[in-house]
């Protein structure tokens, strides 16, 4: 029996579909058996990310309406076999999908994978309903700011009322640089804030972009610092103890000078 | 000469933008969490008056406990109404 893992975050643009689109990645990378499940529909994106979008012919909604059998609907990745997309609908009504039909698909998907994975959709309403219905663990997604802390705290408070009991964080697009002048919120502030326990964090990088722009997720890039910061959630998620891995960009100089200031 | 060399290797100041950031998340959060479950207040309430009524008995429907907002700062604001002040201390539970 597999285990099912919702990502979300409450507000959008987080990095929602990046980090399933990595973290499925990197563990069908690792040999797992990885169904990922797109449920924003209307705003398919998923199937973009992983370079899978010209391979779509069924799609969720038409595996709930028994328009296709679910082995039909499932796209294998290209690069590794045991990766599998399940895409969202494009052109249909946000309602095409009730909670009910989640349980089920998300049984069923659970008996033949490791891990079913599900992208969740911005907000807090039928989309997000449905990506936490059959989903036994969840991991919830900021950055460090006001705005997506709040609403990771509101998500946080929603899935614990709906029995998924201690989300685990992960902060993404973290700015070392930054944090180091004080002008962004920090790891310890954001966990002090919210309470929950640390999956991990993501820095800012470049290469999110580039790699978004090939279709090939940049857990698979050895130079990516994202990604790497990726490989050590795919650790944690199956069960390995990895520290946080240091954030600081430019030691050297600056780190020497700090030791003469006093400051370390 | 020190504090510019620690300014230019970015040492935090009190008043650092991530420090406003963590002030407003903190009141927002408790604003947040309690209109999403207005129980906590009430639950809040029903304490108050277990603990309260064993000093004093007071008025429980005219009882008024809500969140004021001032400018920087957030406070519980309790009105209770009392109506007898009990003369000896006598813990309900005979503890
Ligand atoms: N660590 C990162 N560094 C740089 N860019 C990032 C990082 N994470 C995400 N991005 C960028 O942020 C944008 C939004 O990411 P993504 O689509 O994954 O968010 P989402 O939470 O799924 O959004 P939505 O709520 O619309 O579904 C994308 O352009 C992505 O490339
Ligand atoms: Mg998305």
């Amino acid at each position: 029996m597999g285990e099912v893992l919702v990502i979300t975050s409450g507000k959008g643009g987080v990095g929602k579909t990046t980090t399933v689109a990595n973290v499925g990645t990197g563990l069908a990378k690792e040999g797992h058996d990885v169904v990922l499940i797109d449920t924003d529909i209307g705003l398919r994106n998923l199937d973009v990310v992983l370079g899978l979008e010209n391979r779509i012919v069924y799609d969720i909604v038409d595996v709930a309406n028994g328009s296709c059998r679910l082995k039909q609907a499932l796209i294998k990745d290209k690069r590794f076999d045991g990766l599998y997309l399940l895409p969202a609908a494009q052109t249909k009504e946000k309602t095409a999908l009730t909670t009910d039909q989640m349980v089920e698909l998300c049984e069923s998907l659970k008996k033949d994978f490791d891990y079913v994975i599900i992208d969740c959709p911005a907000g807090i309403e039928q989309g997000f309903k449905n990506a936490i219905a059959g989903a036994e663990r969840a991991v919830v997604l900021t950055t460090p700011e006001v705005a997506a802390v709040r609403d990771a705290d509101r998500v946080i408070g929603l899935l614990e009322a709906a029995g998924i009991t201690d989300p685990e964080l992960i902060i993404n697009r973290l700015r070392p640089q930054m944090v180091k002048h004080g002008d962004m919120m920090d790891i310890d502030d954001i966990i002090d804030i919210l309470a929950v326990r640390l999956l991990g964090v993501v820095p800012e990088d470049e290469l999110i972009v580039v790699s978004t722009n090939k279709g090939e997720p940049a857990v698979l890039d050895n130079k990516s610092r994202a990604g790497e910061a990726y490989r050590n959630i795919i650790k944690r998620i199956v069960g390995e103890e990895v520290p946080i891995m240091n954030m600081e960009i430019n030691e050297g100089i600056m780190a020497f000078l700090k030791k003469i200031v006093g400051m370390r | 000469m020190l504090q510019l060399l620690q300014r230019l290797l970015g040492k935090t100041e009190p008043d650092c933008s991530k420090n406003v950031a963590k002030e407003r998340l903190r009141l927002v959060l408790v604003q947040d969490r309690c209109s999403i479950s207005p129980h906590i207040l009430e639950s809040l309430k029903e304490d108050l008056i277990d603990v309260i009524s064993d000093y004093m008995e007071i008025d429980e429907d005219g009882l008024d406990v809500n969140f004021c907002n001032e400018d920087k700062s957030l406070a519980l604001v309790a009105n209770i109404p009392i109506l007898k002040m009990k003369r000896t201390y006598n813990k309900a539970n005979g503890a």
